[in-house]
C-alpha cells in the first residue's frame, strides 16, 4: 500500500455521496483514502427525501445532511457547482465543465437521475416544473406566489403523474393555495406500489384533500395561454384543464450518460450494470445509488442507495461486502393520506395468499400477501390506516405469530405486532439499516434512556421517519424491561403525563397546587415551574371551573392566563372580545371601535372572525374590559389554552348555496365551549355546505352541513404542522352532534399530553381515529356518560373571567403598573405611525424621538 | 419601596426607581428576591410577569415572552433555550415589619461582579442585557 493516500473521486454530490464520505470517514481511520466529490449543485449534499418540507417555510439548511464538519475534515474535498463532463476510463481520469482534469485512483459514479420529461408538445412552456432539487421547488413555488398575487381566483395547476413523487408535489400545490389536479396514466394512483383496490380507496383520500383526480388519463399537450405561459391541459379524451402550472412527475431516468460515453455497460431502461459488489465492468469504477443498475433494475428509493454506498466503502478498506438486496418499501409522505406498501405488493411469489380488509366508506384498504401456508408474511399494502407499517415490515420473510387477520383490523383493538416479538436481526429502520438489535443495545448496552437519544446513537428513524413509532415501542419495552421508568413526567417536579396527573387530580379530587405537589410530585417538587404549574392550572380549570385568578392558583397561570390579554413583543397586551360565530351588530362594531379609538389601540381582524386591539398596557386592561363588559361583550379567550373561536360562514340564511343555518350553530357551538380549558388552543368552524367556506376542516373540530343533517370532521390543525380534520361521523342531526362534540372535546382535555394538538393526540389514542370514534360514538371505554357529565358541568358553571376580575377589587389590584406607582406607564414603551394605525418602534427607531407618537397614552375620552 | 403584603406570595410585581425598573418576587412569606425588569432576549420591561418555580434546587422565573430560566438569588440564566446565556442584574432586599426594601448601597457593589454566584449582589455578572446601566442607577430605596 502506498504511503500517500489513494485519490478517490465520486461523481455527484447526493444522497448517496454524502453517505458514502461519511462511512468512508467514520471507518478509513488510517487515512488510506483521499475523497474528492464532485457535485453539479451549487450546495453540499441534502436530504432529498425531505425535499417537499422545504415549502413549510423551512430553509434550505434545516434539510442538510449528516454533520457540516464532514466537508471540512481535510481528508475530503467538496467541488459544487461544477459538471463532469468525461470520463476516461485509460487514463483515469475525469473532466469537469470548467476544463479542470482530475485523476483517480477509484471513482465511484453517484449521478442519480433526472427526472422523466415526457415527449408532449408544451412540455418546455414556462410554467411547467420538474420536483427533484432545491432549485426546482424554489422556482415553483415561486412561480406559484407569482400567479396568486395577480389573479384574484386561486391558482390551478396539475401534476402529470400519480405516483409517490406525484401525490407528494400535488400535496405541495395544495398547501401554497392551488386548487390541484393530478393526472395519472395509468388505471389508479401509484400503480408502482399499490393493487387496483389500494388504489380506489386512495383515490377517494386523495379527493377529499380536495386534489381532483383523473386516471386512466394521458396528456395529449399542454398549451400556452396568450402570454406564452402553460395554460391548459389536453387530455386524450379530448377533457381539458385550465392550469397556471404544471408538475410534471412521470418517474426518473438514471444519469448514465458519463459511462455510456466511456463505454461502460448500461442496462436495458438505463443505469450503470454493476455486480454485487457495486462494481463496473472496469475494476477501479464503481456505481452506487439511483444511476446503478443491481440485478438488473435501478432502484428509486433512497435505501438501497445508502446500502450500496456502505458496500462500496467497504470494499475500499478491503472488505468482501456485497448488495444485501433491495428493501423496496415504501410509505407516501402527504399529510392525512396514510400509504404504505412492502415486500412482495403484488403476490408475485407463486402460490402466495392474499388477505384483504377493505372499507371504502372509512377510508381504509389493508391487504397482506402471505405465503402459501397462510403463515410467513412476504408483503402487504396499506392504504388509509398505515400504522401497522412500521410494525409489519420488519416481519416480512418470517412467520406471523397468531391469526394473520388481527393485524389488519385497526391498531390498538389488541393485535398488531407488538415490539418486543420482532426478532434482534429484524431491520427496523431501512433507511440507515438499523435492526431491532441494536436499537435494542442502545439502551440496554449504550445507556440511552430515550427515544431522541436512541436515535443520536443508532440513527434509526433519522431519515423518513416511519419508523419512529417501532423505535419508540422498542425503547419503552426495553426500558420497562430495564426497570427503568419511561419518562413521560412533566418536569423534575412531576413524573406524571399531563393524562396521568389529570387522572390522579380526578380521584382524589385535591383541589390546591400544593396539596397536589405533596401528593402527585416528585421529592423536589416544592415550588413547581413554569411547566408543571400551567397544566396544574388547567387541570384544575376542566375539573371545577374556579376562576383563574383564585387564591393560590393565580400563581399558577402564565401572564397570558393570568392578566387574561395576550401578551405582545413589547410588553403590552392584546385584547380580543368574543364575538361568537363572528356575527356581531353595528352597535357592537361601534362600542369596540370607540374604546380602540379612545385607548389608542392598533386594531386588526383576526383569521377567527373577531377583532384584536393591540397595544393595551396592563394597568388599562381592566378600565378596557369595564367598557367592553358595559356594551355587551366578554372575553374571547384569546389568550388561553382554551376554546378561541367558532368560525362559520354565512350559511343557508343568506347564502343561496346553503343548506343548513351555519352561524346559528356556531353561535351555539362557541357559547357551549367558551371558556373550556384544554392541552392546547382549540379552534372549531362550521360551514353551510360542502363548499366549506369557512374551512372548517383546517379545524380542530369542523362541521360541514349535508343535505341531511351535519357531517362532523376532527383533528385539523394549523400551525406548524397543518393537518386536514379526518371525517369521524356523517349525517348527524344537530342534538347528536353537539353530543359527540361534547364528549370529543372532554375526551381531548382528559387524555391529550401538555401542548399536543387535538391531530397528534389522535395519532396517538389507541387506535387512532377509530379508537376516538368508538370511545366517543359506541362508548366502548364506558366513559360517555362521565364525558357528557363533566361537559355539563362546564356549561352551567361558566361564567366571564373580565367581569368576575371587574367585581372584585383583590384581583384588580394585580393589575397595577408597578407596586409603587401603580398607574404609571411603561416608560419603555414607545411607538410610531404606520398606515394610520400604532406599531411597537424598532430599536433604531426608539433612539429617534422625532418618530415616535404618544400611543395608548393618549388621554380617555369620555 | 412597597408592603409586603402588596405583594402576592409565589408571583412578581413591577417596581419603579428612578425610571429603572425592578421585578420584586415574593418567595417565601418574608422573603422578597429582586432582578431587572427588563427581559434581555426579547428587550420589554417583563420578568415579573414570569412564572415562579424551582430548577435544582435553585428558585427561579421563567421569562413570559421566549421563557428562558432565570436563577432569582444569583440572577444567572440557567436555561436559555438555544440562546446564548445572558443573566439578570440582582438588588439585594430586605423585609423590616412588613416593608420591603431594596438595598441603594447595593448598587455601587453592584459594579463588583460576584464569582461564586451564591452572592446576592453579584448582579452584574454577564449582565449584557441592562445596557450598561449597572452602577449608574440610583435607588431611592425608601
Ligand atoms: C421529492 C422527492 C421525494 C422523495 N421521497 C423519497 C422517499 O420518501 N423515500 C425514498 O427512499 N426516496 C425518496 N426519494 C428518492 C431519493 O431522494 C433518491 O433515491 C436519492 O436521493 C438517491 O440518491 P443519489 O445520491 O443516488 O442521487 P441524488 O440524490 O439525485 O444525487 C445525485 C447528484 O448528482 C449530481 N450529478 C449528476 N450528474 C452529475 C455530473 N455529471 N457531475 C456532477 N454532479 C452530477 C446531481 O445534480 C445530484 O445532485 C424522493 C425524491 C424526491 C425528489
Ligand atoms: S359554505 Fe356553502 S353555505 Fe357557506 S357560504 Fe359557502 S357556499 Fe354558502
Amino acid at each position: 500500500m502506498s504511503p500517500l493516500p489513494q485519490q478517490l473521486v465520486v461523481v455527484g454530490g447526493g444522497m448517496v455521496a454524502q453517505r458514502l464520505v461519511e462511512a468512508l470517514r467514520a471507518r478509513d481511520e488510517a487515512g488510506r483514502w483521499h475523497v474528492t466529490v464532485l457535485a453539479e449543485e451549487p450546495r453540499a449534499p441534502y436530504d432529498r427525501v425531505a425535499l417537499t418540507s422545504y415549502f413549510s417555510g423551512r430553509d434550505p439548511e434545516s434539510l442538510s445532511l449528516g454533520s457540516p464538519d464532514l466537508w471540512g475534515d481535510p481528508c475530503v474535498t467538496l467541488v459544487r457547482g461544477r459538471s463532469v463532463i468525461a470520463l476516461d476510463l485509460a487514463a483515469r481520469t475525469v473532466r469537469s465543465d470548467d476544463g479542470t482534469v482530475r485523476g483517480y485512483d477509484r471513482l465511484v459514479l453517484a449521478t442519480g437521475s433526472r427526472p422523466t420529461v415526457p415527449p408532449i408538445v408544451g412540455a418546455d412552456l414556462p410554467g411547467v416544473f420538474v420536483y427533484r432539487t432545491i432549485d426546482d421547488v424554489a422556482a415553483l413555488r415561486g412561480w406559484v406566489e407569482e400567479r396568486s398575487a395577480g389573479l384574484d381566483r386561486p391558482v390551478r395547476g396539475a401534476v402529470i403523474g400519480g405516483g409517490l413523487l406525484g401525490l407528494e408535489a400535488a400535496g405541495a400545490l395544495q398547501a401554497l393555495g392551488t386548487r390541484t389536479t393530478v393526472v395519472q396514466v395509468g388505471s389508479h394512483l401509484m400503480s408502482a406500489q399499490i393493487d387496483l383496490g389500494g388504489g380506489h380507496v386512495l383515490r377517494r383520500l386523495i379527493t377529499r384533500l380536495g386534489v381532483d383526480v383523473r386516471v386512466d388519463a394521458a396528456t395529449a399537450r399542454i398549451r400556452a395561454n396568450d402570454r406564452g405561459q402553460v395554460g391548459r391541459l389536453e387530455l386524450a379524451d379530448g377533457e381539458r384543464i385550465d392550469v397556471d402550472v404544471v408538475v410534471l412527475a412521470t418517474g426518473v431516468t438514471p444519469r448514465d450518460e458519463l459511462a455510456r460515453a466511456a463505454g461502460l455497460a448500461v442496462g436495458p431502461r438505463g443505469g450503470v450494470v454493476v455486480d454485487e459488489a457495486c462494481r463496473t465492468a472496469d475494476p477501479r469504477v464503481w456505481a452506487a445509488g439511483e444511476v446503478a443498475c443491481i440485478d438488473g433494475a435501478c432502484l428509486g428509493l433512497v435505501a438501497p442507495g445508502y446500502a450500496m454506498a456502505e458496500v462500496v466503502v467497504d470494499r475500499l478498506l478491503g472488505g468482501s461486502a456485497v448488495f444485501p438486496g433491495a428493501d423496496t418499501a415504501t410509505k407516501l409522505k402527504l399529510s392525512g393520506v396514510d400509504v404504505a406498501s412492502f415486500g412482495d405488493a403484488f403476490a408475485r411469489t407463486p402460490g402466495a395468499l392474499e388477505l384483504v380488509h377493505s372499507d371504502p366508506a372509512a377510508g381504509v384498504y389493508k391487504k397482506l400477501v402471505l405465503s402459501d401456508d397462510a403463515r410467513t408474511l412476504l408483503g402487504g399494502v396499506l392504504v388509509g390506516d398505515a400504522s401497522a407499517y412500521a410494525g409489519l415490515r420488519p416481519m416480512v420473510g418470517r412467520p406471523l405469530a397468531g391469526d394473520p387477520s388481527a393485524h389488519l383490523l385497526p391498531a390498538g383493538s389488541g393485535a398488531g405486532a407488538p415490539g418486543g416479538d420482532l426478532p434482534d436481526d429484524a431491520t427496523v429502520c431501512s433507511c440507515n439499516n438499523v435492526t431491532a438489535g441494536t436499537v435494542r443495545a442502545a439502551v440496554t448496552e449504550h445507556g440511552c434512556i430515550d427515544v431522541a437519544g436512541v436515535k443520536a446513537c443508532t440513527r434509526a428513524g433519522t431519515s423518513c421517519g416511519s419508523c419512529v413509532p417501532l423505535v419508540k415501542r422498542l425503547v419503552g419495552d426495553e426500558l420497562l424491561r430495564a426497570g427503568v421508568a419511561v419518562n413521560a413526567g412533566l418536569c423534575e417536579h412531576v413524573a406524571l403525563s399531563r393524562a396521568q396527573l389529570f387522572d390522579a387530580v380526578r380521584v382524589t379530587g385535591l383541589r390546591t397546587f400544593s396539596e397536589i405537589m405533596r401528593r402527585h410530585g416528585t421529592a423536589v417538587a416544592g415550588r413547581g415551574c413554569d411547566i408543571c404549574k400551567p397544566v396544574v392550572a388547567s387541570i384544575l380549570a376542566s375539573l371545577d371551573d374556579g376562576h383563574v385568578l383564585d387564591d393560590e392558583r393565580a400563581a399558577l397561570q402564565d401572564t397570558n392566563d393570568h392578566v387574561m390579554a395576550n401578551l405582545q413583543k413589547d410588553g403590552s397586551y392584546s385584547v380580543v372580545p368574543r364575538i361568537p360565530g363572528g356575527e356581531v351588530t353595528p352597535e357592537g362594531l361601534l362600542a369596540i371601535g370607540q374604546v380602540a379609538l379612545d385607548y389608542g389601540l392598533y386594531t386588526k381582524i383576526t383569521g377567527g372572525q373577531r377583532i384584536d386591539l393591540f397595544g393595551a398596557r396592563l394597568e388599562q386592561l381592566p378600565e378596557i374590559w369595564r367598557r367592553l363588559v358595559d356594551a355587551g361583550f366578554e372575553s374571547g379567550h384569546a389568550y388561553g389554552k382554551s376554546l378561541r373561536t367558532v368560525k362559520s360562514c354565512v350559511g343557508s340564511t343568506w347564502c343561496r348555496y346553503g343548506v343548513q343555518d351555519a352561524v346559528a350553530l356556531a353561535v351555539r357551538l362557541e357559547l357551549r365551549y367558551r371558556g373550556l380549558r384544554s392541552p392546547h388552543k382549540l379552534k372549531l368552524g362550521v360551514s353551510g355546505c360542502a363548499r366549506e367556506c369557512a374551512e372548517a376542516r383546517a379545524k380542530d373540530v369542523g362541521v360541514v352541513a349535508t343535505d341531511r343533517g351535519w357531517n362532523l370532521y376532527v383533528g385539523g390543525n394549523g400551525g406548524f404542522t397543518p393537518r386536514h380534520a379526518r371525517l369521524l361521523a356523517e349525517d348527524l342531526d344537530t342534538e347528536s352532534l353537539v353530543r359527540t362534540i361534547d364528549r370529543f372535546l372532554m375526551y381531548y382535555v382528559r387524555t391529550a399530553d401538555r401542548l399536543q394538538r387535538t391531530a397528534p393526540w389522535i395519532d396517538e389514542v389507541e387506535g387512532g381515529l377509530d379508537g376516538v370514534r368508538a370511545v366517543v360514538l359506541e362508548d366502548s371505554l364506558g366513559i360517555a356518560a362521565d364525558l357528557d357529565a363533566a361537559m355539563a358541568r362546564h356549561v352551567e358553571v361558566y361564567e366571564d373571567e373580565w367581569k368576575a376580575t371587574l367585581d372584585d377589587p383583590v384581583k384588580l389590584r394585580r393589575f397595577a403598573s408597578f407596586v409603587n406607582a401603580p398607574s404609571t406607564a411603561d416608560p419603555s414603551l414607545a411607538y410610531v405611525a404606520e398606515r394610520g394605525q400604532v406599531r411597537p418602534a424598532t430599536p433604531t427607531e426608539r433612539a429617534d424621538p422625532a418618530v415616535l407618537v404618544a400611543g395608548t397614552t393618549l388621554a380617555v375620552r369620555s | 419601596m412597597c408592603g409586603l403584603d402588596d405583594l402576592v406570595l409565589e408571583r412578581g410585581a413591577a417596581a419603579l426607581v428612578d425610571g429603572e425598573q425592578i421585578a420584586l418576587f415574593r418567595v417565601g412569606e418574608r422573603e422578597v428576591l429582586a432582578v431587572q425588569q427588563l427581559d434581555p432576549y426579547s428587550g420589554a420591561q417583563v420578568i415579573s410577569r414570569g412564572i415562579v418555580g424551582s430548577r435544582a434546587g435553585a428558585v427561579t422565573v421563567a421569562s413570559p415572552m421566549y421563557k428562558q430560566v432565570f436563577d432569582l438569588r444569583t440572577g444567572r440564566c440557567l436555561d436559555a433555550l438555544g440562546r446564548e446565556p445572558q443573566d439578570l442584574r440582582t438588588w439585594s432586599v430586605r423585609v423590616e415589619s412588613d416593608v420591603v426594601m431594596v438595598a441603594a448601597d447595593d448598587l455601587e457593589a453592584a459594579a463588583v461582579p460576584g464569582t461564586d454566584g451564591t452572592d446576592r449582589t453579584d448582579g452584574t455578572d454577564g449582565c449584557a442585557g441592562s445596557a450598561g446601566s449597572a452602577g449608574t442607577v440610583r435607588a431611592a430605596a425608601r
